[in-house]
């Protein structure tokens, strides 16, 4: 991995829910304006893993943490949480438009943090639609409820909504899973597009999709006795064409039968 | 298409081994069927004898107050004496102004309490330990709260309002009173109606960096409101239609309230008389049971109403919700 910056950091970092230890000992490293993709059978953490570079898990009864998360080489634990999500975004796996208006789901994430003058803010929406390649269809009708969208274009909303704060990181938790494969195509591409400005870290069950879209892959893995742990951390095209353990490999090529 | 069909069912006979003959699951069958209607009869019935009943109830009492109802009768003040002369405007006024005052003073605080328990200290924080224990104490005690015959609290409002902060009969002794009285209402639909407001709301608001207090101002309370309103509309039919706590602390006065915008000192320190509170006082002291009637009457056609406008809103809150208007 030599050559690019780190973005995000974890050392030793696990995580518990209640007793139950959902994240086993995991150290990496997340390249800044790379596509990192998580991979893992379900139940393996991914999810889990992915929500705590902004903290959502601390919304979780009796959820604690050990080792460390660093951004940028800050502890993101010391961050004010408030400003660590204003600089991580997410999109989540079910596209969760609030129940508003198109302008005003975009332009949730400025308000919130301040900004009021409305030309700025309307020049932020096109933007951020641009970017999540939503603008073309709905720029007519920006007063339309979020909700009303199909459920492809609610994930480019949702994207472009993250897009409006200017994060550094955008976390995706299987952003197509809901999605037809033409919706899917669609947001791969963009994706691919964001990576210019953004780091970004995503989930995928997908296989082809993990290897369309990212630079690295992560290979998460869970087991009778352990969950949460990192097998094998690389190169998207070294971990799919050559990968150094026996369980990574077995996970690749059973899915592709 | 014969063939065919009595393959299928030979086939299922063989494969299914609890299967009775052809003529034992016709007669179980022909059984269920006498099962199913007579659940149904019996049903039927009993809904039937209750709208009967309801309709009885209320047709006789709007029939009856019908005969006295007219322009005066809403429009002249109460006369007082044992005829009961008068009509009953005043208590029309009073009713709406400690509706008012009383709800200005409840839906706060039950909001507010609501809020907290669910987004602070409750569901959504994932408290746990004696916090939790804590939180389901109190909502027992809200529960029970809303169970209690409503002359306990005005008999507290009596003790604390009326007498020992020495309100007298008032206004703000009864809204004060009655605010008690409709808390645990307007706390119980509060918490449900934000248990229903969907946690990728709250994720996503929070995901882009707004405060917890922001996520709930824009996001929660916006979706959890048409279950707030009707808590509150509630409250306020549980308001227009309770005596006991009114009687023990807003006093029986039929004169016309001080206006609270000209006089607000005045409104809140003198008594008065609700609808409801007349038509007991008419029924009990006079003789004037035409006129208890006419008054049971408009009760009762306000109370159709407040059930209308609750549904209404939150028929039209629903539909705004999910961007269809
Ligand atoms: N809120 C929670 N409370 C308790 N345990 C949880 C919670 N969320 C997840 N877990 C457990 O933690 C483990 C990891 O879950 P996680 O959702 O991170 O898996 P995942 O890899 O994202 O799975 P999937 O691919 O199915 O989405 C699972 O065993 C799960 O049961
Ligand atoms: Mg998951």
């Amino acid at each position: 991995m030599t050559g690019s910056e780190i973005k995000l950091e974890t050392q030793n970092f696990d995580l518990y829910y209640g007793n139950f230890q959902a994240l086993d000992d995991i150290s990496l490293q997340i390249p800044a304006n790379q596509v990192t993709a998580i991979i893992g059978p379900s139940g393996c953490g991914k999810s889990t893993f992915l929500r705590a570079f902004n903290r959502m898990n601390d919304l979780i009864p009796g959820v604690h943490t050990d080792g460390e998360i660093s951004m940028e080489g800050e502890n993101i634990f010391n961050m004010d949480v408030v400003a660590l999500r204003r600089r991580v975004g997410m999109v989540f796996q079910r596209p969760n438009p609030f129940p508003k208006s198109i302008y005003d789901n975009v332009t949730y994430g400025p308000r919130v943090n301040g900004l009021r003058d409305r030309d700025k803010l309307d020049e932020i929406a096109e933007r951020s639609l641009r970017g999540a390649a939503l603008w073309d269809e709905v720029k007519d009708d920006l007063g339309k409820s979020g909700l009303a969208l199909s459920g492809g274009q609610q994930q480019r909303l949702c994207i472009a909504r993250a897009l409006a704060v200017e994060p550094d990181v955008i976390l995706m938790d299987e952003p197509a899973s809901a999605l037809d494969p033409i919706a899917t195509l669609r947001i791969e591409e963009l994706i691919r597009e964001l990576k210019e400005d953004y780091t970004i870290v995503i989930v995928t069950h997908n296989m082809q999709q993990a290897g369309r879209v990212s630079d690295y892959t992560a290979f998460f893995y869970t087991d009778e006795s352990r969950t949460g742990i990192l097998v094998e951390f690389d190169n998207t095209k070294k971990i799919f064409t050559n990968p150094s353990d026996q369980r990574t490999e077995d996970y690749i090529t059973g899915r592709f039968g | 298409m014969n063939e065919e069909s009595e393959e299928t069912m030979v086939n299922t006979t063989q494969d299914v081994a609890w299967q009775q003959t052809q003529s034992e699951a016709e007669a179980h069958l022909a059984k269920r069927r006498l099962t199913e209607k007579i659940a149904f009869g019996v049903l039927w019935a009993a809904g039937a004898v209750a709208v009967l009943v309801l309709i009885a109830v209320v047709g006789y009492v709007l029939l009856e107050g019908a005969q006295v109802i007219d322009w005066a009768f809403l429009t002249t003040r109460p006369k007082g004496g044992l005829s009961g002369e008068g009509g009953m405007s005043t208590t029309i006024v009073a009713t709406i102004y400690l509706v008012g005052l009383t709800i200005l003073i409840a839906a706060p605080l039950g909001v507010g309490a609501g809020i907290y328990l669910v987004e602070y200290a409750g569901e959504m924080q994932g408290t746990s330990g004696w916090q939790a224990h804590l939180i389901s104490v109190i909502r027992f005690g809200v529960e029970t709260l809303a169970g209690v015959p409503s002359i306990i609290f005005g008999l507290f409002g009596y003790a604390l309002f009326v007498t020992t902060m020495k309100f007298g009969f008032s206004m703000i002794a009864a809204a004060l009173s009655g605010a008690c009285l409709v808390l645990p209402v307007i706390i119980r639909t509060t918490e449900e109606a934000l248990l229903t407001v969907p946690r990728p709301y709250r994720e996503g608001s929070l995901a882009l960096g707004a405060t917890q207090w922001q996520t709930n101002w824009r996001v929660v309370l916006p979706a959890a409101m048409p279950g707030i309103i009707t808590g509150v509309v509630l409250s306020v039919g549980r308001i227009v239609s309770e005596t006991a706590v009114f009687y023990v602390t807003l006093g029986g006065s039929y004169y016309m309230p001080p206006s609270p915008i000209l006089h607000f000192r005045d409104f809140l320190t003198s008594g008065g008389r609700t609808m409801a509170l007349h038509l007991y006082y008419l029924a009990n002291d006079t003789a004037a049971f035409d006129k208890a009637m006419g008054t049971g009457a408009v009760l009762v056609v306000s109370i159709i109403l407040i059930n209308l406008a609750i549904n209404y809103l939150s028929h039209r809150l629903n539909q705004s919700m999910r961007g269809e208007a």
